[in-house]
């Protein structure tokens, strides 16, 4: 199996962790080669998770709009609210075929902390998640759902007490740990094999999508948009499309309060001046100050919030097959507001990245032009946040991007 | 052949075994590094291996985060460590290796770190996340310079150690558990077994570390590898003493003269 995309990706680790990372390959292999392993994943996302996602065609959307016709990809529509559950399914089979009764995991806002939480209890497996302390206190509830869910979570005080360092630490749990434990991770980031498993257990999301614009208008769109943090939901959108390279994949990143201020999550833009580096066992596109420390991310959504980009998406960048487009905080929101009042429609903040910049493109389309747009959770998560910006307004926004 | 290679074999032939001590680099502050280093060199360190605080060190327990955070927090750059470690040369022939994580070295230049090391005096790069496999990412510019990158070995390597350690240089840095630096379990059950097995699959000096702290420890780990690294029992002691060096000579003293009896 390639371990690099292009110069990106490989496994950066400590050599505690190779024997570990080459098992999972040789499993993750031997698994996705046998029948009844896929066809149990594919079991599970149907019957449990509730795919297939509708491609629904938001009407008053395009007519506000006035441009091209907007297709939306209802990857919120998932039980757990949003695309994590796809990966989290075929990881934590993946750990119960390895024989594995422990499933770790890290979670920044609690999503894929919640997804894992869920998996590890339908399957009747003990599960440990990792959280900056930060977040535990700003996502109050998510956590306590983890706990209902019967996951231990453990608040991370190092570092900058967020996403990056809850990861960290579940990667120093795993090393110690890795012969009875089987480690979660939420994005296509990491080591090899991760970044590869992870778009494989999300191409779901495209298979589905070229299946359906297929035979609702019998070609392929124009133009494809999702949101990038790590990268896993527009990796697993983008992949099945890679070689139909008149459709043009643009990925989101998020400018929190725009690139000049530097609070932002913005690697792969050229403004934002990412570096390459080696960050949490891959070589990727970094934010880093002049001494190589990492610089934390800054966004209004927490699931953006990442220093680093997945190593495939730092390769569809060099080579020019996907565009990297920004859209801050205030951006975001009004995306967030055009689709909940337009389509009745709650939308993750991260999803709203995305909406927000193909809404802004699509004005500037031609009316037989398609666009989708991932729509990778649902927003009930956000109201809180959302709650608090309506409050405070424009003040409200930056402190609550901190 | 790379001077802390040949200090370690020198040791060896003497029928010696090496102690090898850590410190973070600016921890408490970088003004007294170079005392701190120099307490190193006192009390009995054959080798003195320097941590370049990285935000993100994988391979770390808590107490070489802290020291590193710490550090970090006083915006610490690379050049007053390098600028340190060339003062501490002036004085000392005791041979330098840096604890580094590959980000820093990428970021800095590869080229540009590799002969920074070689001006200043420094042997040898013990990178945590830089497994056999990822070596070329810097190999050819440290090989360039001179600048030995030190294997590792972990209870877990297997089979790999009969090509791991091909092309190492100066020792094999054996883990002695699984985890992270410092001790929060026992060592690995296996562990004389897999040091046996890094020996029969090279002839390069072997060091063990992670977690030791004791006299003992340093008594029994010499029992099966030529040398013992001390890094996180120290930091310790320089948090505790808030980095009074006469209290960290004496204590490195303590651990480094129990491998004379």
């Amino acid at each position: 199996m390639k371990k690099k995309f292009g110069e990106f990706g490989g496994q950066y680790v400590p050599e505690s962790l190779m024997m570990p990372l080459q098992e999972l390959e040789a499993a993750f292999i031997d698994a996705m080669a046998d029948p009844a392993f896929v066809k149990e994943y594919e079991y599970y996302l149907e019957e449990y998770a509730g795919r297939e996602t509708p491609l629904y065609y938001a009407k008053h959307l395009t007519e506000k709009t006035g441009g091209a016709k907007i297709y939306l990809k209802r990857e919120d529509l998932n039980h757990t609210g949003a695309h994590k559950i796809n990966n989290v399914l075929g990881q934590v089979l993946l750990a119960r075929r390895m024989g594995k009764k422990h499933v770790i995991a890290e979670t920044g806002a609690g999503q894929h902390g919640v997804a894992t939480a869920t998996a590890a209890a339908l399957f009747g497996m003990t599960c440990t998640v990792y959280m900056g302390e930060e977040d535990v206190h700003r996502q109050e509830l998510n956590v306590f759902r983890m706990q209902l869910l019967g996951a231990e979570v453990v608040p991370v005080v190092s570092g900058s007490k967020t996403l990056k360092d809850a990861t960290n630490e579940a990667i120093r749990e795993w090393v110690k740990r890795a012969e009875d434990t089987f480690y979660v991770i939420g994005s296509v980031v990491g080591p090899h094999p991760y970044p590869t498993m992870v778009r494989d257990f999300q191409r779901v999301i495209g298979d589905e999508t070229r299946r359906q614009i297929l035979e609702k208008e019998g070609r392929l769109p124009d133009r494809i948009y999702a949101c990038v943090g790590g990268g896993s939901n527009s990796m697993g959108m983008f992949y099945p499309f890679l070689d139909d390279t008149q459709v043009e994949l643009v990925g989101v990143e998020a400018g929190g309060l725009g690139i000049a201020s530097g609070k932002h999550a913005v690697v792969l833009h050229p403004e934002a001046k990412g570096t390459l580096g080696v960050f949490q066992g891959m070589k990727t596109i970094l934010l880093t100050d002049k001494n190589g420390n990492i610089i934390p991310a800054h966004s209004i959504s927490a699931g953006l919030d990442y220093p680093g980009v997945g190593p495939e998406h730092a390769h569809l960048n060099h080579i020019k097959r996907a565009r990297y487009e920004v859209v801050t905080d205030q951006e975001a929101l009004e995306g967030f507001e055009i689709l909940t009042r337009t389509e009745g429609i709650i939308p993750a903040l991260e999803s709203s990245h995305a909406i927000a910049c193909a809404l802004k493109e699509a004005a500037a389309m031609p009316k037989d032009s398609i666009i989708v747009i991932n729509v990778s959770g649902r927003g009930d998560k956000d109201t809180h946040t959302i709650m608090e910006y309506y409050k405070q307004g424009k003040s409200g926004l930056e402190s609550l991007n901190k | 052949m790379n001077p802390l290679e040949r200090r370690l074999r020198d040791l060896r032939a003497q029928g010696k075994k090496g102690f090898i001590g850590y410190l973070t680099a600016g921890d408490p502050s970088i003004a007294e590094t170079l005392g701190l280093m120099e307490a190193l060199d006192r009390g009995g360190c054959d080798v003195i291996e320097v941590g370049i605080p990285f935000s993100d060190p994988l391979a770390d327990g808590p107490v070489i985060q802290a020291a590193g955070q710490r550090a970090i927090e006083k915006d610490l750059g690379v050049e007053e460590i390098f600028q340190v470690v060339r003062r501490f040369k002036e004085k000392s022939g005791t041979p330098l290796a840096f604890l580094v994580y590959t980000n820093t070295i990428v970021v800095y230049g590869k080229d540009e770190f590799m002969r920074a090391c070689k001006e200043i005096g420094v042997d040898a790069l013990i990178v945590p996340d830089l497994p056999y496999e990822e070596q070329g990412e810097i190999k050819a510019e440290a090989d360039a310079a001179g600048i030995a990158l030190i294997p590792f070995a972990s209870p877990t390597s297997g089979d790999r150690l009969t090509y791991t350690l091909k092309e190492g240089e100066g020792f094999v840095y054996c883990v002695s558990s699984m985890g992270v630096t410092g001790r929060d379990s026992e060592f690995h059950k296996d562990l004389d077994k897999y040091i046996a097995a890094v020996k029969e699959n090279t002839d390069l000096p072997v060091a063990v570390g992670f977690g030791i702290s004791t006299r003992e420890d340093v008594v029994r780990m010499a029992g099966i590898a030529d040398a013992v690294i001390v890094g996180t029992a120290i930091v310790r002691k320089i948090e505790e003493s808030k980095g009074n060096p006469f209290v960290v000579e004496a204590f490195v003293r303590e651990l480094s003269s129990a491998l004379e009896s």
